[in-house]
């Protein structure tokens, strides 16, 4: 396998990728894991901008690392004071979080390993934006409409209920 | 019409003919970085200077005057100082976090400048979402500052991260309904090629009374999302000392000052892109050769006339209305920037489908 300027920058990503994500849930600190969630999102946006999908990279950085992210240090922000830190995790628990831990490690690595992968290649050029458009806008065979209508109500309802739980009369 | 293009591919080819194209792509990436980084310096210190001289001017007073002639060289004293400031650690504070969090602001502004596209042929970052990605790349900022506030263990500090996030969250709304009601008149998201889409006229006059309308939100918006002008109330001096980067000194602060007045250029470059016809000259249909004496002047100074002009417009807002309370932000925001936005939206589309613009 000879090692090409997409293998070196893929390894890179990953690497930042796997090291945030497993310091996210080591920290004791929750703002901290907030922000190693944060270095994960960017991770997998840089190798969705590698695989030229920019759309979705660029989906990833907006919804993810600008908006969900956000959410998490402003609700961190209004609950937790400074210096809060997470408790040692001990007995039945660390053994039943290490046994699910384990069960999903085998499960990824089960299809992982079990899928038949096509050949890897690098396309270049860019998908049409107008193809994204009209395929989540078409009630079509591989078309989004419905998902996509029924993800605009449960937005409206959260909403709704934030102003209702969020009001004082 | 001059095109950078010619430049870049010549360096290409001369780079391709002595080393394989990976190294060669590898290095061409590291001289573009080390070269968005100084523009992004000397835009910052140009900017500073501006904003001094142009409050001088509507404050009735002269600006910077006594180090170098009118005063060009205070900024660079200023950068100098800056750098030779001590950076004081907080005791209590999570020092990791209080260290990240300007450069997180950097990088979102950085990321974002990158986009802009100055010339033909001389754009960093053009995806065929570019007007998209430099609103995702712009919205991290928000992360940048609330970390800051929060690790600062300062409640003035926290009150401002607070108050800059809901209202960079908030305004972010209108930026991009006023950024996709011209979206719709050009069906492309690809900065480049909206430029382009304006050689026959700017989208400012190409979509009249729409257009003139997201082109005021914009304006508006976008100095509420930069923390300025009379939205800069998360570091309302008179309350709240500095806001979130009270705690901060020496090149910290540095950075989120810098990073705050390239984010007004952004602002402003991203207003002369997509309004005001970006490196596009100005170009009237039918005067030939009025046409082809606006193409002598290159498509940078264009630009960078456009932008500093956008930049000008914005700190005569700043210098001139008094600041807002918090309420009063979130107000005109919810309940007069995004109607407007979404009824001019609606209104684009009646535009362009019974095509009615230009």
């Amino acid at each position: 396998m000879e090692i090409t300027l997409e293998l070196i920058v893929f390894t890179i990503l990953a690497l930042f990728t796997v090291v945030s994500a497993v310091l996210a849930v080591t920290t004791y600190r929750i703002l901290r894991a907030a922000t190693y969630l944060l270095f994960v999102l960017f991770g997998t946006a840089g190798i969705y901008f590698q695989l030229n999908y920019s759309f979705l990279g660029a989906v990833q950085m907006l919804i993810y690392a600008g908006g969900i992210t956000v959410l998490y240090v402003f609700s961190i922000l209004l609950t937790s004071s400074q210096g809060d830190k997470a408790e040692q995790i001990r007995g039945y628990k660390l053994y039943s979080g290490l046994a699910a831990t384990l069960l999903s490690l085998g499960i990824c690595l089960y299809v992982t390993l079990k899928h038949d992968f096509r050949p890897s290649h690098f396309e270049h050029g860019e998908l049409e934006v107008t193809a994204i458009g009209h395929t989540l806008m078409s009630p079509d065979k591989y078309g989004y409409v419905l998902p996509f209508e029924v993800i605009s109500i449960l937005l409206l309802a959260c909403i709704v209920g934030g102003i209702l739980i969020a009001r004082k009369r | 019409m001059f095109d950078f293009s010619i430049v870049t591919q010549a360096i290409h080819t001369a780079l391709l003919s002595i080393m394989p194209e990976g190294l060669a792509i590898f290095l061409e990436c590291v001289v573009v970085g080390v070269c968005l980084l100084l523009m992004y310096t000397v835009i910052a210190i140009v900017m500073i200077f501006m904003e001094r001289k142009v409050c001088a001017a509507f404050q009735c007073r002269l600006g910077p005057v006594r180090v170098g002639p009118w005063g060009t060289l205070q900024v660079i004293c200023d950068v100098f100082k800056m750098l030779t400031k001590e950076i004081i650690t907080i005791r209590h504070a999570d020092r990791f976090l209080y260290n990240l969090a300007p450069y997180i602001v950097i990088l979102a502004s950085v990321l974002a400048f990158s986009c802009l596209p100055i010339n033909r042929g001389m754009e960093v970052l053009d995806f065929n979402v570019g007007v998209f990605f430099t609103m995702a790349a712009s919205s991290i900022g928000v992360v940048g500052i609330l970390l800051a506030g929060w690790s600062s263990n300062n409640k003035y500090s926290l009150i401002g991260a607070m108050r800059s996030g809901a209202q960079m969250i908030s305004y972010e709304l209108s930026i991009g309904l006023s950024i996709l009601t011209i979206v719709v008149l050009t069906d492309t998201m690809q900065l480049s090629e909206i430029v382009e889409r304006q050689a026959d006229g700017w989208f400012i006059f190409k979509g009249h009374i729409p257009a003139i309308i997201a082109f005021i939100i914009y304006l508006i918006a976008g100095n509420a999302e930069v923390n300025r002008g009379p939205f800069d109330l998360p570091e309302a001096e008179s309350e709240l000392t500095a806001g979130y980067h009270t705690e901060y000194s020496g090149m910290h602060f540095g950075l989120f000052y810098v990073a705050e007045f390239v984010n007004l250029f952004i602002i402003a470059g991203l207003a002369a892109t997509i309004f005001l016809g970006g490196w596009m000259p100005l170009h009237i249909p039918g005067l030939d050769a009025f046409n082809t004496v606006m193409d002598y002047i290159p498509g940078f100074v264009w630009f960078f006339a456009k932008a500093f002009f956008v930049v000008w417009l914005l700190m005569w807002i700043k210098w001139t209305f008094p600041r807002l309370r918090v309420d009063q932000i979130l107000t005109l925001e919810w309940k007069y920037l995004v109607p407007i936005g979404l009824a001019n939206l609606l209104l684009m589309v009646i535009v362009v489908v019974f095509k009615l613009h230009f």
